[in-house]
C-alpha cells in the first residue's frame, strides 16, 4: 500500500476517492478540492469528512442558532459565550460556573450501557476544559413506550452507564428527566449535562498560539474506537488487508478519567498551559484543527508519536478515531518539563506530539512524509453552511384543530378521582426512583438539592455557603404542537424550576434533539424552536451560553417530536434558605399562585386517559413567569415559604401529590369558586407554582402578592394523611404512594 | 452429562480497562522480567448439559451465547464441547 502523501495526491490527481462513503456530498467534496488546488490526501479527506459532518460542523442548524447571539440579552454575568467548549457565567465571590448539555443518543441506541457512560465522560471533559472542576452532572432522558420490549434493553443499560460512569468520577447526578413515549421506540435520547466550577481568572480556552509552543496528547493511548466512516475508507480503497471492521462503539474507562480530571486540575494549578481542547467527537481532527484554527499561528503534528493501544491503525484511523479520556494541551516549551512529571505522578500517558509554527497552516506527519497541508480555519470553522428549506407541514393545521378541550372529561366525581390515580401512576408521572436511586446524588457532600426536587443544587463554597441550582425541562409534545410555544415552555418551565428552589435564573445551555434537517417539516420545527428560544431569552434575560444540536433522530421517515432540552442555571447567595418542594409543616397554608385556564393541548391527562395528542399547548406568558420568579426568590429569601413546586405536566394534582408524599403529610383542598375541579386539578397553563405558607407569614406574603400584582389564590391546608379535595373526594397518600411509586420498578425487571 | 465452554472476550479493537489494570499492576507485584505487552480480560460459562450435546442443544447453546451471554456489539465468543 502506498501512503497516500501530499506530494501523492497531487501527482494523482485523478484518483478516485471514497467522499460519498464518508458523507460527504459531490459539491462538498468539489470545495475541498478547491480549498486545497489539488485532491486531497485520504488523511485529509478523513478530516474534512469528520469535521464537515453535521455533528461537528452544524451545518443545517448554524444559520439559526445565530439568533442566540444576535438577540442575546444585556447580561454582565456572562464571561465567555457561545463558541468555546461551554459558556462560562459570573456567579459573585470570585466565582465562575460553566455548564453545558450534549447529546450521546445515537452511540446509546446501539449500546447503551458504553453510549450513556462516555456521553458523561465527555461533557465533563467538555467543562474541564474551560479550567473548571466539574462539581455535578445531569442527564435528561427519553425513551420509547415504557412497556415496549426494547425500552427494557435500552433503559437498565443507559441508566446503568450513566451510574456507572458518574458514580467512579465521584460526581453527584442531581437532576434531569425521564420521559416515555412511543415516537423514542428508534431513537432514545440520551442527554448528558455537567457544572464545573473555578475562579474567574483561571478560565482556559481552546486556542493554540505562540510558535514554538508544544502541543502534547495526553489521557488513554489511541485505539480504534469510534471510527464511523473510515473504516469504509481504509478497506475499500487504501488497504483491501485490513481484517477487523472497526466499531463505531467507544469504551470509557471512569477510572482513567478520573486521573485527567486531577492531573489537569493540578496542571491548572501551576498555570502550565497556553490552551486545551478535550477529545471528544471527530478526535484529533477536531483538536488539533479546532486548536490551529483559533490560535494565531499554524501547527505541525508528528502522526507516528501518537501512543496507540492498537499497532495497526492507519493514518486516517488515528486522526479520526474517538478513543475517551484524551485531552489536547498547547504548553510553551520551558514547562513542558513540569507538565510530563505532573502526568506521570497521575499516571497519565502524556506526548508531545508536535508544536505551534508561525505558518498558517495545519501540516500533519506520518513516518517523516507530509499527509496533511491543509489551511485549519477551512477543516474547523469555515465549513459548509446550508440554507436548508423549510415549511410547516401541511398536518400541523390539522393537528391543532384537534382540540383537546373536547376530549370527555370526567363525569362524577368517582371518575376524576380514578382518572388522579390512573395519571400519577402513568410511567411520565410516576416517581423516578428506581432510576436516580442508581445514581449517587450525594457524594462530595455539596448536594443540597436532588431529584426528585424541582432543581437540583449544590454549594460551591463551604464558608459562605454559595450556591448554584440546574434544572432541565423539555416537553417534546408542546413543541410538536407548536414548536415556537413548545420551546418556550420547556425555557419557562427550567426557569420557573429553578425560581421554585430559591435560586435566581441566569444563563441557559440547550441540547436540540430534532429528525432529518433534509425533511422540511423537521427543519420548519427546528426554526421555529430556535426562534422561540431566542426570542424567550431575549425577553427573560438569560443568555443561550452554548449547547448542542442533534438532528437526524428518526426511524424511516417518521422524526421524533421536536425535543428542545433546555436547560436553566441559577445562583444563590446561601443555599440555606432554599425551597424544597416537600410539604412538611402540617398547618400551613396552601396557595396557588399564577391563573388557571381551561388549557389541556399535549396535557398529561390528554395521553394518559385519552392517548390523545393535538389542539395547542399552554399559553406563555414570561412577563408572568418573570413575576412568578421574582416572588418565589423574595419569599424564600425572607422565610415567607416554607415549600415551593412548580406545576407543568400533570397540572396541580401532580404537583400536589409529589409535594405530600415528599413531605410526607397530607392535604385539604377547596375548589375555588372560579373553576370546575376537574380544570382545577388537571389543567396545565404555564406561569404557575404552588407554594406552602407558615400562617404566621400570610398576611405578608399575600400582601407581597397583592403589591406585585401576581394572583395568589388560597386552596387548602396541609394536614392529615391522605388529599382530600372537598365535594369531591379523597385519597389516602398510602394509595397514592402505592400508585406512584410501584408503576416503573414493576415495569422494568 | 456433558460439558459445554462459552469462552467471551472483548473484541480486540474495543478497550478493555480492566485488561490494563491487570497490565499495570504486574511490574508493582514483582511480575517483571517478561515482558507482557498486553493483558486482556475475558469471561467463561461453562454449561452442564445433561443427556446428549447434539448440533440442536448446540444450535441453542450457540442462541443463548449470542443473545444473553455475550454482548455482540463489542464481545465476541467461542462455543466449544468439552471431552468428558
Amino acid at each position: 500500500m502506498t501512503l497516500d502523501t501530499v506530494k501523492h495526491a497531487t501527482e494523482t490527481p485523478e484518483s478516485a476517492q471514497p467522499w460519498a462513503e464518508l458523507g460527504l456530498k459531490e459539491d462538498e467534496y468539489a470545495r475541498i478540492r478547491e480549498i486545497l488546488g489539488r485532491r486531497p490526501t485520504g488523511a485529509e479527506l478523513a478530516m474534512y469528512s469528520v469535521m464537515w459532518s453535521e455533528h461537528c460542523s452544524y451545518k443545517s442548524s448554524k444559520v439559526h442558532l445565530k439568533q442566540f447571539g444576535e438577540k442575546a440579552p444585556e447580561n454582565d454575568a456572562l464571561l465567555v459565550g457561545i463558541g468555546e467548549n461551554a459558556g462560562v457565567v459570573d456567579v459573585g465571590q470570585g466565582y465562575a460556573v460553566t455548564f453545558k448539555v450534549e447529546s450521546h443518543n445515537h452511540p446509546s441506541y446501539i449500546e447503551p450501557y458504553q453510549g450513556a457512560a462516555t456521553g458523561v465522560g465527555g461533557i465533563v471533559r467538555d467543562i474541564l476544559a474551560m479550567g473548571a472542576r466539574p462539581v455535578a452532572v445531569v442527564d435528561p432522558l427519553r425513551f420509547g413506550a415504557a412497556d415496549h420490549p426494547d425500552t427494557k434493553r435500552v433503559l437498565p443499560g443507559v441508566v446503568a452507564g450513566i451510574g456507572g460512569y458518574g458514580n467512579c468520577l465521584g460526581l453527584p447526578n442531581i437532576g434531569g428527566e425521564v420521559v416515555f413515549d412511543a415516537c423514542y421506540q428508534g431513537n432514545p435520547l440520551v442527554n448528558a449535562g455537567c457544572i464545573g466550577v473555578m475562579k474567574h481568572e483561571d478560565i482556559h480556552l481552546a486556542k493554540a498560539s505562540g510558535a514554538g509552543n508544544k502541543v502534547i496528547l495526553y489521557g488513554a493511548r489511541t485505539g480504534g474506537d469510534g471510527i464511523g466512516g473510515v473504516s469504509v475508507l481504509a478497506s475499500e480503497t487504501f488497504d483491501d488487508s485490513k481484517p477487523t471492521k472497526r466499531p463505531a462503539v467507544q469504551v470509557g474507562d471512569p477510572f482513567q478519567e478520573k486521573l485527567l480530571i486531577e492531573c489537569t486540575l493540578e496542571i491548572f494549578q501551576e498555570k502550565l498551559v497556553a490552551g486545551i481542547q478535550d477529545l471528544g467527537g471527530a478526535g484529533l481532527s477536531c483538536a488539533t484543527s479546532e486548536l490551529a484554527s483559533a490560535g494565531s499561528g499554524g501547527m505541525r503534528v508528528e502522526l507516528d508519536s501518537v501512543p496507540l493501544r492498537d499497532a495497526t491503525l492507519s493514518p486516517e484511523e488515528i486522526l479520526m478515531s474517538e478513543s475517551q479520556e484524551r485531552m489536547c494541551a498547547i504548553v510553551e516549551p520551558q514547562h513542558v518539563e513540569r507538565f510530563m512529571e505532573i502526568c506521570e505522578k497521575w499516571d497519565v500517558i502524556a506526548t508531545v506530539i508536535g508544536e505551534v509554527t508561525d505558518g498558517e497552516r495545519l501540516e500533519i506527519f506520518w513516518h517523516g512524509e507530509q499527509i496533511v497541508d491543509v489551511p485549519p480555519r477551512t477543516v474547523a470553522h469555515e465549513g459548509p453552511v446550508y440554507q436548508r428549506p423549510y415549511a410547516r407541514p401541511d398536518w400541523q393545521d390539522a393537528l391543532q384543530a384537534d382540540d383537546a378541550g373536547q376530549l370527555a372529561r370526567p363525569a362524577t366525581s368517582a371518575e376524576l378521582k380514578d382518572q388522579v390515580l390512573q395519571l400519577v401512576a402513568s410511567p411520565n408521572q410516576a416517581s423516578k426512583a428506581w432510576i436516580t436511586d442508581q445514581y449517587d446524588r450525594f457524594v462530595q457532600g455539596n448536594t443540597v438539592l436532588a431529584q426528585p426536587e424541582d432543581a437540583g443544587m449544590v454549594r460551591i463554597d463551604a464558608d459562605t455557603n454559595l450556591g448554584v441550582a440546574l434544572a432541565t425541562d423539555g416537553n417534546g409534545r408542546y413543541a410538536k404542537l407548536d414548536p415556537y410555544a413548545g420551546a418556550q415552555l420547556a425555557l419557562a418551565e427550567a426557569y420557573r424550576n429553578v425560581a421554585a428552589s430559591g435560586a435566581k435564573p441566569l444563563a441557559v445551555s440547550d441540547c436540540l434533539n430534532f429528525g432529518s434537517p433534509e425533511d422540511p417539516a423537521v427543519m420548519w420545527q427546528f426554526a421555529e424552536a430556535t426562534r422561540g428560544l431566542a426570542d424567550a431569552c431575549q425577553t427573560l434575560g438569560t443568555p443561550v451560553t452554548g449547547g448542542n444540536v442533534s438532528l437526524y433522530n428518526q426511524t424511516g421517515e417518521t422524526a421524533i417530536h421536536p425535543t428542545p432540552v433546555v436547560a436553566v442555571l441559577g445562583v444563590i447567595d446561601d443555599v440555606t434558605r432554599r425551597t424544597p418542594i416537600g410539604f412538611a409543616e402540617e398547618g400551613q397554608l396552601i396557595y396557588l399562585l399564577g391563573d388557571t385556564r381551561e388549557e389541556f393541548g399535549g396535557s398529561a391527562w390528554s395521553q394518559v386517559v385519552h392517548e390523545h395528542l393535538g389542539g395547542l399547548p399552554p399559553q406563555v406568558d414570561l412577563e408572568r413567569e418573570r413575576l412568578l420568579a421574582e416572588i418565589l426568590i423574595s419569599a424564600s429569601r425572607d422565610g415567607m415559604i416554607d415549600a415551593a413546586h412548580d406545576l407543568s405536566d400533570g397540572g396541580l394534582i401532580q404537583a400536589l401529590v409529589e409535594s405530600c408524599l415528599r413531605g410526607g403529610t397530607g392535604a385539604r383542598l377547596v375548589v375555588p369558586d372560579a373553576l370546575d375541579a376537574f380544570t382545577f386539578l388537571f389543567s396545565e397553563s404555564a406561569g404557575r407554582a404552588v407554594v406552602a405558607v407558615p400562617r404566621s407569614e400570610e398576611v405578608r406574603f399575600t400582601d407581597m402578592c397583592t403589591v406585585r400584582g401576581l394572583p395568589a389564590t388560597r386552596i387548602g391546608v396541609v394536614d392529615g394523611e391522605e388529599i382530600d379535595i372537598q365535594g369531591e373526594f379523597s385519597i389516602p397518600l398510602s394509595e397514592l404512594r402505592t400508585a406512584h411509586e410501584g408503576t416503573i420498578p414493576g415495569l422494568l425487571p | 452429562m456433558a460439558r459445554v465452554v462459552v469462552d467471551v472476550m472483548l473484541k480486540p479493537e474495543i478497550l478493555d480497562p480492566q485488561g490494563q489494570a491487570v497490565q499495570r499492576a504486574l511490574p508493582r507485584l514483582g511480575f517483571d522480567g517478561i515482558a507482557i505487552a498486553e493483558v486482556r480480560q475475558g469471561k467463561r460459562f461453562e454449561l452442564e448439559v445433561d443427556g446428549p450435546v447434539d448440533d440442536a442443544a448446540l444450535t441453542r447453546i450457540q442462541e443463548l451465547a449470542d443473545t444473553f451471554l455475550a454482548n455482540t456489539v463489542i464481545e465476541d465468543f467461542t462455543v466449544k464441547v468439552e471431552p468428558s
